[in-house]
């Protein structure tokens, strides 16, 4: 029973960063009809940042990961401006294939920097806590926490601001959108931006737990991926149900079955899901 | 008017061919046949993602790792198993293709964007598969000294020299079935989906089944691909297997030109001399490829075929002009 809420607690945190960075994924796809292979890149600039700001300027944690954010964010703005807009009449193809290019540049550029061994973050509040036999370490704790705080924050923006307004409204109808006087390549803009800094916060948060590497990013997007596919493109509420089933199946697959497989299972969920529901689990029609 | 589009006719194919044969009797230097080599392989790879990409309008990310599937079958089997090359091959071919068969039974239940990041996913779990099946294919350690081919009809093809034809021979079929698919009915009816799957469908196109088919082909010649890999290169590694390798082989594709017959040959050959002339740049690589993806999509998405055919059609169209003028 102890072993199973301590896989329980690690499942979670790890369903909260997945749900994060797929947070981010949906919501551009929605909004930019465009699958932004690009994304695991950001997150692992986040991880890079935070790294680089906790060692170089000596600032807290919360401080580095809000800074790591900030930056995070604009560059994804600026990555909309530069490479997104001008292909958003060119097929689809193209706006991924230029995304492939920009995260294999990301990835070669940090590998430049930082070497491409790992990096490790040092947790801010070390140490266990230990709930009658079930033992969390505060940074998973930490995690859970801020992730659901991240993700009722970002719930609040889109359905209760008019910015977050027209976000929504956007990915419901681009034409729609503009119609009714909504400045569309500014919400662009904003929605790469608060998906960049949502990657960034999951990068920051998780990196004291898993170290951080130049191949973190190519990991995480194929995952997110498959979480974004299996919710439904596009959906929030998918983009999150879809990281906690990922999660718990690696994390429970891993321990029940085998940790060599984890990634597969991941995977073979996917495979699975879409094999029955080609258009995911939250969407309905193609 | 002259022919806008760049498409060397049969006569220039068969022409650079024959020249290709004539490389060997110059006797040159080991690394000349090295890199001529891996250009055919490559491009073949290159290809087999055309019949999709080109043909078809349809971007599968699985392709490397049916390079690999193609690979580790030549690799195990004659390695393992003691088959003749001869045979291990065309297995491994017709292994991939039902690969292709199962891939697109449940992948092309999904379009566009999606069915991308579905055999992406596929194409990691292969690789993975291949890195942790320990048993089957080495793990980690990998496939180490997988025999070079077998002679055949009294010819030693364990030469290099030798060797080479067997590239060159897999590389022209490669080059002969797709140019041939492409003008059949079928290979107009590819292209007729890469305009619109519900036009498509509309003018009695059976959709489903012509992708299924052209996705058999693409990883058919992944397979053909990776065979001769196997068994020129005598040691597989998982990595190649993975999406990086899918990424780049992408890139040759789109330099030389997407949906061109020559573009496969024309992108892979370009990009890998310049890289083998470039040594000091292989760990700046993708610090290079990278924009170079995204500035190809940008500004010349039909890659150099494409700057050709807009070249040729400007030169085209002044001489018309000029006509004009001089009536």
């Amino acid at each position: 029973m102890t072993i199973l809420f301590q896989q329980l607690s690690n499942a979670l945190a790890l369903g909260g960063v997945y749900a994060l960075v797929a947070l981010g994924l949906t919501l551009v796809y929605g909004v930019m009809r465009v699958p932004n292979f690009a994304h695991g890149g950001l997150y692992m600039l986040g991880a890079y940042f935070t790294y680089a700001v906790l060692n170089g300027l000596g600032v807290p944690y919360v401080v580095a990961l809000l800074i790591a954010a900030v930056a995070v964010a604009l560059l994804a703005a600026l990555l909309e401006r530069l490479v997104f807009y001008p292909l958003r009449n060119a097929p689809h193809v193209h706006a991924m294939i230029a995304a492939i290019g920009v995260l294999f540049f990301f990835e070669a550029v940090v590998q430049r920097i930082w070497g491409a061994d790992f990096k490790q973050i040092a947790e801010p509040i070390p140490g266990i806590l230990n709930v009658g036999g079930v033992v969390i370490t505060w940074q998973r704790l930490l995690v859970i926490l801020a992730s659901v705080l991240a993700m009722l924050g970002l719930n609040f923006f889109l359905k209760r601001t008019l910015t977050g307004a027209t976000i929504e409204a956007m990915s419901q109808s681009r034409e729609g959108a503009r119609l009714v006087g909504i400045d569309v390549n500014r919400v662009g803009m904003l929605t790469f931006a608060i998906s960049g800094a949502l990657a960034a916060v999951a990068a920051a948060l998780i990196a004291p737990i898993v170290s951080v590497a130049p191949s973190m990013g190519e990991v995480m997007n194929l995952k997110v991926f498959a979480i974004i596919i299996l919710g439904g493109m596009g959906s929030v509420p998918g983009a999150i149900v879809g990281a906690f089933l990922l999660a718990f199946a690696e994390v429970f697959g891993g321990f029940y079955i085998n940790l060599d497989f984890a990634d597969v299972i991941g995977f073979a969920a996917l495979v699975l899901v879409l094999a029955i529901r080609p258009q995911g689990l939250f969407r309905r029609g193609t | 008017m002259t022919r806008p589009a760049f498409k060397p006719g049969p006569l220039v194919w068969v022409a650079l061919f024959v020249l290709a044969a004539l490389l060997p009797l110059l006797q040159p230097g080991g690394f000349v046949l090295d890199v001529a080599i891996n250009v055919m392989i490559w491009s073949m790879l290159a290809y087999g993602l055309n019949v999709m990409l080109g043909y078809t309008g349809q971007l599968p990310l699985a392709h490397a790792g049916f390079f690999g599937i193609g690979a580790y079958a030549v690799g195990i089997l004659t390695l393992r198993e003691g088959w003749n090359f001869w045979l291990a091959w065309p297995a491994a071919v017709a292994l991939c293709a039902l690969g292709g068969l199962l891939l697109g039974l449940v992948a092309f239940r999904t379009r566009g964007d999606a069915f991308s990041i579905f055999t992406l996913g596929v194409g990691v779990i292969i690789a993975l598969v291949i890195n942790k099946w320990d048993d089957l294919t080495g793990g980690n350690d990998g496939l180490n000294g997988v025999p070079p081919a077998s002679s055949l009809l009294g010819i030693d093809f364990s030469k290099s020299a030798n060797f080479y034809y067997v590239a060159l021979a897999a590389l022209a079929l490669t080059v002969l079935v797709v140019a041939r698919t492409r003008q059949s009915v079928f290979g107009r009816s590819l292209v007729a989906i890469r305009g619109g799957e519900d036009l498509a469908r509309s003018a009695g196109i059976d959709v489903f089944s012509h992708k299924l088919r052209a996705l058999m082909l693409s990883t058919a010649i992944a397979g053909l691909a990776g065979g001769v890999y196997a068994a020129y290169v005598g040691f597989l590694g998982s990595a190649v297997t993975g999406p990086t390798t899918t990424f780049t082989v992408l890139l040759y594709l789109l330099v030389g030109g997407v949906g061109t017959l020559a573009g496969p040959l024309l992108g892979t050959g370009l990009i890998y001399v310049a890289l083998q002339f470039m040594k000091g740049l292989q760990d700046y690589q993708y610090i290079v490829f990278g924009p170079l993806l995204v500035l190809l999509v940008l500004f010349a998405p039909q890659g150099l075929a494409g700057l050709w055919n807009r070249a040729q059609m400007r030169r085209a169209s002044a001489r018309t002009e000029r006509a004009v003028d001089h009536a």
